[in-house]
This record gives structure tokens, C-alpha cells and sequence, in this order.
């Protein structure tokens, strides 16, 4: 589809560059927020990348509408795929199943596979973060392999300890503080994907790639 | 320079203008509901507008100063006190060593600011002081404030009998209300919607549900219709936008809300108006919503802002 800007209220704008989950258009989603951020505009505040959209936060006392329209404009026209970024791996040790991952045996019996290959196939795949929400830190990657998709719970849990591995539908992701929770449970990594004091408080960044790796000990 | 929380049966917690940069992390911007009061109770005190205040709602507080100092209060729904007196909002007062300021809520509005000159002294977190009660950082160990915590603060920009009675002219202020015409920027998913549903948000009543907080009022009313699909993959969102849900009772984000959001945004509450929705008392604040341009709501929001540079010395 052809990018559309549209507004989000009078201090943010809404670049769409697609309407689903496709990891093309979410490179080019990662792109143009790094276009964004390297030429630090004055006037735009911050941008939150997301599967198919950039949401541009600004400062409606520095840029009217038009003035942030036609800077997103040009910025649009520098995406190029082959400026494509190089992204950074992130590897994460997973502990699949036990207590952490109680639902990994109602994943393998819904998806009629054995355990084992629900681990082979969640940790064979490299996956994209394609954006971070929910909770600070906390990343959606995808996309799973077809023969992991799985529904969401029918009752979300109200508490789910950080550091937890879940998938629903195409994708995957770690809680990333305690917080209620909706996705399957099916490991837990010991990896801190959240520490505010720290000096690099987040384990991920937008458009990293991640490869989980189990931990058997 | 510092109070002393003496009893506390509201939700007290500190605040600055919020914590930005962070939010493509999934970090909320936290900071004030009503960031004109906010920012009102700052400029009282003579403060910088990034300084720290108090944001109390819900229920009452009582401080104690432990030095002689200066505080401002600004916001909707609370009476305020100084050792013996009653004062109105919206003013600064020199308060002196072991008198006590007390808050206690009223039956409208929802939220009150209390600035202390030279602002509330704590350590930044991810570059805000703004408490994220969620992820437990931010504020005073990333939690609400109890009584027993003693708030420090900052040194003041001018003495403390420059500063002291200083008002915001009631001219100067929104025009808070029960009642309040609310605008809004439609889109971007108004298309999501069908015209039936589009014209009764504009036309009916909504009041706010007690399930509301700091992210996100859930308003009650009559409920929206989705043409097809009430969810779209999640997309960033920000403070007043409107979601709404498959039962059709639409939810306006707050200073609190995730980052992102997955269900169609009808529209977008005007920057201008939010102090106006924020202070909406549930179950008793009766609410319409009105369209507006986003020219017009730019300008409308650099109006109410332009404000603030008119307190008057007393």
C-alpha cells in the first residue's frame, strides 16, 4: 500500500506503511524511525515503531500538521531497502516447560506435536523484534512457524513472572516485568529484559533479531 | 527545605511533565493528568516546568512542613488548608516550619497539584522523576507515597516572599465542569465504525466508569458499532486517544497507558480539553464529545498554555 500520515490527536501523527504483520514493512517501519533519529528534528519529540506503522510524537508548539507532514514526507522518500539496516542478534537462553512453562504440554497436545519439536521449532527460527509495548521492555517478535500458531488464552492470568517466554497467534515474546498475561507459558529465560537503574535498561531494541537457545541445565 | 507526609488516604504520588524518549521501549510517558494544573502549581511556585510536583486524587493528604517554605496548589475537587485557614486553589503561600497543609477531596472534580518551591527532590529514572506505578520505578521507589516519607526539595528560584501569594486569575484557567463539551480529532479508525455509531458518540452523554485510573477512563454510555472488525494489529497510541473495544464502551487512554494498543481509535481527546476529561468525577460528570480540527486544537492548546504567564502577584 502506499504510505499514508494521519493524525493521532494534535501532537502526534500516524505514518502508515502497511496493514499487517509483514516483516518487509516492518524494516522499513525500523528504517525510517532510524532516518528519523539521525537527523534529530527539532519539533519531533520521539517515534514508536510498531508492526505496519511509526507513531511520531511532536511538539505542536515548534511544528504544525503540514510542517510535520511534509518532513515525514521526505523522509519516506529516503526509505530504501537497500539501506537496510544490519540488526543486532540477541541470543536467549530458554528453560522450556517445568513450572516457568506450564503450558508448553497444552501447546504440544492442542498443536498435535511432542514436546520436543515445539522446542526445535521455537528455537530453529530467528525472529525480529518487530515492535515493544505492553510493558517496558517487552518485545513482539515474529513470526512464529505456522505449526506453533496457537489461540490466546480463554482467561488471561492475572500474574505472570518476568523473564516468562509465551506465544499467541504468529508471535512470540518475554514478559518482561510481573504482570497479568494472556499468552502461553511455554519457558523461562533468566536473561533481565527490564532494569530501570541500570545503564542499558532494555535487553532488546526495536528491530533486533533474536535467537532462543535451550538451556538444558 | 522539606514536607513530611503526616496522613494520606488518597493516591499520592510525584510527578514531573513526564518521561519521554523512552516510549518505543513501551515505557509510558507517565507525568501529570491534568497537565495544565500541573504545570499552574509549578509556575506558582516559581518553579522550572520540568520540576517535580505531587499529584493527589482520590482522597485526602496532610503534610507537614519541616522548614519554613513555599507551596502552590492547583487542580479540581479538593479544599485546601494552611495551619488554621481555609485558602483557595490555584495560589502559592508561605507556609511556615511545622504547619500543616492539608487537602481533602470534594465531591467534583478528581485531581490536585502541589508545588514546592524549588521543586520535589528525587532521583531521576530513565530521565523522569514521574512515578510508573506499573513497572515500580520513577517517583519514590517506584510506588505510590505513604504517610512517613519525608519529600525533599530543591533550592527556589527567588526568596521565598517573592514567591509567596502569587494567583492563577480564574480568566486564566480552563473552564473545568460536570458537565464538560469535550474535543476531539477524529480518526485514524473512524472508518472502523459505522455512521450511526460516528454520529451517536457525537450526540450522547458518556460519564466515566469507577474502574477508571491514571491509564485509562473507561467511559459508559451508548455503545459504538464496529463494521467488521473490532481489533487491528497493535499501533502506538498516546495520551486521550479513544479506543474502543468489541462491547463498544470506548476507553480514553491515560498518562499511565501502554505505549501501544490494538483496538480501533475513534478519535483522539484535544490536548486542550484533557484536563477537562481528567477531572470528570465517575458516575456524576456527564460528558459529550465534539469534533475539532487539528489546527484548531493546536491553537486552542497554545491559548489555554499562553495562561499560565498571567498570575498575578496578590
Amino acid at each position: 500500500m502506499k504510505p499514508r500520515i494521519v493524525s493521532l490527536g494534535d501532537s502526534a501523527v500516524l505514518v502508515q506503511l502497511g496493514d499487517d504483520i509483514d516483516l518487509t514493512v516492518n524494516q522499513c517501519v525500523h528504517t525510517l524511525a532510524n532516518l528519523i533519529k539521525t537527523s534529530a528534528i527539532n519539533g519531533i519529540i520521539e517515534t514508536v515503531p510498531a508492526y505496519a506503522t511509526l507513531l511520531v510524537h511532536y511538539d505542536l508548539f515548534t511544528l504544525s500538521f503540514t510542517q510535520i507532514n511534509r518532513i515525514l514526507r521526505e523522509k519516506l522518500a529516503q526509505i530504501r531497502e537497500s539501506e537496510s539496516r544490519k540488526p543486532r542478534l540477541v541470543e536467549v537462553p530458554v528453560m522450556y516447560g517445568g513450572e516457568l512453562g506450564p503450558d508448553l504440554e497444552t501447546v504440544a497436545s492442542h498443536l498435535g506435536l511432542r514436546i520436543e519439536d515445539v522446542i526445535r521449532i521455537h528455537s530453529e527460527k530467528i525472529y525480529t523484534v518487530y515492535m515493544m509495548g505492553f510493558t517496558p521492555g517487552y518485545p513482539y517478535m515474529g513470526k512464529l512457524d505456522d505449526a506453533l500458531v496457537m489461540p490466546r488464552l480463554e482467561t488471561p492470568r492475572t500474574r505472570v513472572p518476568a523473564g516468562t517466554v509465551a506465544i499467541a497467534g504468529s508471535q512470540t515474546g518475554i514478559y518482561s516485568i510481573e504482570s497479568p498475561g494472556g499468552w502461553n507459558l511455554i519457558g523461562w529465560t533468566p536473561l533481565k529484559l527490564f532494569d530501570p537503574n541500570s545503564d542499558s535498561p532494555f535487553l532488546f531494541a526495536p528491530g533486533d533479531e533474536v535467537k532462543f537457545v535451550e538451556d538444558e541445565s | 527545605m522539606s514536607l513530611e507526609i503526616i496522613e494520606l488516604s488518597g493516591l499520592a504520588t510525584i510527578q514531573d511533565s513526564g518521561r519521554t524518549g523512552w516510549r518505543r521501549f513501551g515505557v509510558p510517558s507517565s507525568g501529570p493528568m491534568d497537565a495544565f494544573a500541573f504545570h499552574a502549581a509549578n509556575k506558582l511556585a516559581g518553579n522550572a516546568s520540568s520540576c517535580a510536583a505531587i499529584e493527589i486524587g482520590l482522597g485526602d493528604i496532610t503534610l507537614r512542613a519541616k522548614r519554613d517554605c513555599v507551596v502552590a496548589v492547583a487542580g479540581v475537587g479538593y479544599g485546601l488548608s494552611i495551619y488554621v485557614w481555609d485558602f483557595p486553589l490555584w495560589s502559592s503561600y508561605y507556609v511556615r516550619a511545622g504547619w500543616t497543609i492539608r487537602l481533602n477531596k470534594l465531591d467534583s472534580g478528581m485531581w490536585v497539584y502541589l508545588a514546592i518551591a524549588g521543586g520535589v527532590q528525587t532521583q531521576p529514572v530513565l530521565d523522569s522523576v514521574s512515578t510508573n506505578l506499573r513497572g515500580r520505578f520513577g517517583g519514590l521507589d517506584g510506588r505510590q507515597l505513604q504517610a512517613g516519607d519525608l519529600l525533599k526539595s530543591g533550592t527556589p528560584s527567588h526568596s521565598l516572599n517573592e514567591l509567596a501569594a502569587r494567583t492563577l486569575p480564574e480568566s486564566a484557567r480552563p473552564i473545568y465542569s460536570d458537565n464538560p463539551v469535550v474535543d476531539f480529532i477524529m480518526g485514524p479508525q473512524e472508518k472502523y465504525f459505522t455512521d450511526e455509531s460516528i454520529a451517536t458518540f457525537m450526540s450522547q452523554e458518556y460519564s466515566v466508569s469507577t474502574t477508571s485510573d491514571r491509564m485509562g477512563y473507561r467511559l459508559e454510555g451508548a455503545a459504538l458499532k464496529h463494521r467488521s472488525k473490532a481489533e487491528l494489529i497493535s499501533e502506538g497510541m498516546t495520551m486521550g486517544a479513544i479506543q474502543v473495544p468489541s462491547n463498544g464502551q470506548p476507553i480514553v487512554m491515560m498518562a499511565d497507558s501502554p505505549t501501544t494498543g490494538g483496538y480501533p481509535k475513534i478519535g483522539t481527546v484535544a490536548s486542550a480539553d484533557l484536563p477537562l476529561l481528567v477531572q470528570c468525577v465517575p458516575n456524576k460528570s456527564k460528558i459529550r464529545f465534539r469534533e475539532t480540527t487539528v489546527a484548531n486544537a493546536q491553537k486552542k492548546y497554545r491559548e489555554l498554555m499562553s495562561g499560565l504567564d498571567r498570575i498575578v502577584e496578590e
